[in-house]
């Protein structure tokens, strides 16, 4: 066989095997065509791409297509925040208005300050923790340290410190909320910027109990009550909690507390 | 050569012996890349099972209906590839109309697919064994129910280690090598314990 008629033979195997094959991926793509809005595609180009589900839908693309589709909150997605919604709005031909950025706010000081009852030796994660007669810190209501809320957090904006408690970073922060619907104790919580004074306590416990357990825990004590010039502030369960539409963030609340549980940022 | 090989034989080595992922070390990528979470190892594994059986025969046919006859052996490494590209295509254009969600989790693995050399491996040493048809069919069948069982077994192992406290220096990618090496030690073992 002459190097020219194999030359041909080849060529002639290979383009007919690429012919055979293209024709019937051409009728195969014809049979799985995927309907797709052009709109959605859009959408999800100005979306961030994180997939982290906070916006209540699988993902960035099922979000693009609800808010699209089915009239999902414009708005809906926490991570991109106001400027992504504006450019979805931009895409839709709707207007947004802007909402105040939220971040997780701890509601513990415990961490070094509260005492173990036991040594743990396990897995690393709060829930497990608990588990174990509602864990290893003397109060039962505290943060526990173990990370489920840094495991939780798409964007690694939260660290352990050397307290044993949760850090958020605000430059990492989307306000995604992903954190606060993992932590098994509830300690975590939204808070706006505009909000200034906090108690870092989660402990309805009596003010005894809190004492011999924590340095800086709420002992329900009322005088952060009493000297509130707003009445911003209510004691309820050994509890103090703020009213925050009435805080004005005067401060005087932080100078009173024995317990320097109140903090102002 | 190969006639009198036994089909059990051949679908243990596939299975087992011959173990695609963790004795020959062929399609790497995809063991790393996906085995975070078993659904999406699942997901991958039956792709790759579809597209493994679907090569070894298509390209049986091609290779001995049509190279051998022209005597264009030489052809078989480009048009195995061609086929197995096709192959992948199909199989994204079936999961993507069907069940979006793992598209969407697959994510760059199944595309990747094509470039899976465990897929070519399957094929080559198709030719390389002499097997006929039958034997093509079943050792390309048990390729892809081999890569499956690790696949399954190395996401499940990783999505159980998530919560274990190992050092920081260890976690992540070291973890699922060590993890890989143990998988493999154990998978090596059956060079000698099962005597077929």
């Amino acid at each position: 066989m002459s190097l020219t008629t194999l030359l041909i033979q080849a060529m002639a195997t290979l383009g007919g095997l690429g012919l055979v094959i293209g024709i019937m991926l051409i009728a195969a793509s014809r049979l799985f065509k995927v309907e797709t809005n052009p709109l959605v595609e859009e959408v999800v180009e100005v979306l961030p791409g994180a997939n982290c589900g906070a916006c209540g839908f699988a993902g960035c693309a099922d979000f693009a297509e609800r808010v699209v589709e089915d009239n999902a909150p414009l708005d809906g997605c926490p991570v991109g925040g106001f400027e992504t919604a504006k450019e979805i709005g931009g895409i839709l031909g709707q207007d947004v208005s802007e909402a105040e950025k939220e971040y997780p706010y701890l509601r513990c000081n415990g961490g070094t300050n509260c005492v173990d009852r036991f040594d743990y030796v396990g897995i690393e994660d709060c829930t497990a923790v608990i588990m174990l007669s509602d864990g290893e810190k003397g109060c039962n209501y505290g943060c526990m340290g173990r990370g489920t809320c840094v495991r939780a957090c798409p964007f690694d904006a939260i660290t352990i410190g050397d307290d044993r408690l949760p850090d958020v970073n605000k430059n990492l922060c989307k306000s995604c909320g992903l954190c606060i619907d993992a932590c098994p104790n509830d300690v975590l919580m939204f808070a706006k910027d505009s909000e200034k004074v906090h108690v870092q306590c989660n402990s309805h416990d009596k003010g005894k109990t809190v004492k011999a357990v924590c340095e800086i825990g709420c002992i329900g004590c009322k005088i952060c009550e009493k000297n509130c010039p707003e009445d911003a502030i209510k004691v309820t369960k050994f509890l103090a909690e703020i009213d925050q539409d009435k805080c004005t963030a005067c401060g005087i609340c932080v100078e009173k507390c024995p317990q320097n549980c109140i903090e102002m940022r | 050569m190969a006639a009198d090989v036994s089909l059990f034989q051949i679908f243990m080595d596939g299975v087992f012996i011959k173990n695609f992922l963790v004795i020959q070390f062929l399609g790497l990528c995809s063991f790393v890349g996906v085995t975070k979470d078993t659904k999406s190892a699942a997901g991958m594994s039956g792709a790759v099972i579809f597209v493994m059986t679907m090569a070894a025969t298509v390209s049986y046919l091609i290779y001995s209906f049509v190279l051998i006859p022209l005597k264009l052996e030489f052809l078989s490494l480009i048009s195995f590839i061609v086929v197995i590209a096709a192959l992948v295509q199909l199989v994204e254009f079936v999961v993507r109309k069907n069940v979006p969600s793992l598209y969407r989790s697959l994510g760059i693995y199944l595309p990747l697919i094509t470039t899976n050399c465990a897929v070519l491996g399957v094929v080559l040493l198709n030719v390389l064994n002499e097997y006929s048809f039958i034997q093509s069919v079943v050792f390309g069948v048990a390729a892809g129910l081999g890569y499956t069982i690790v696949m399954l077994m190395m996401s499940g192992i990783r999505e159980r280690s998530t919560l274990v406290n190992v050092p920081s220096a260890v976690r992540g990618l070291p973890q699922a090598f060590l993890i890989a090496t143990m998988l493999s030690m154990a998978f090596v073992n059956y060079f000698g314990v099962i005597p077929l």
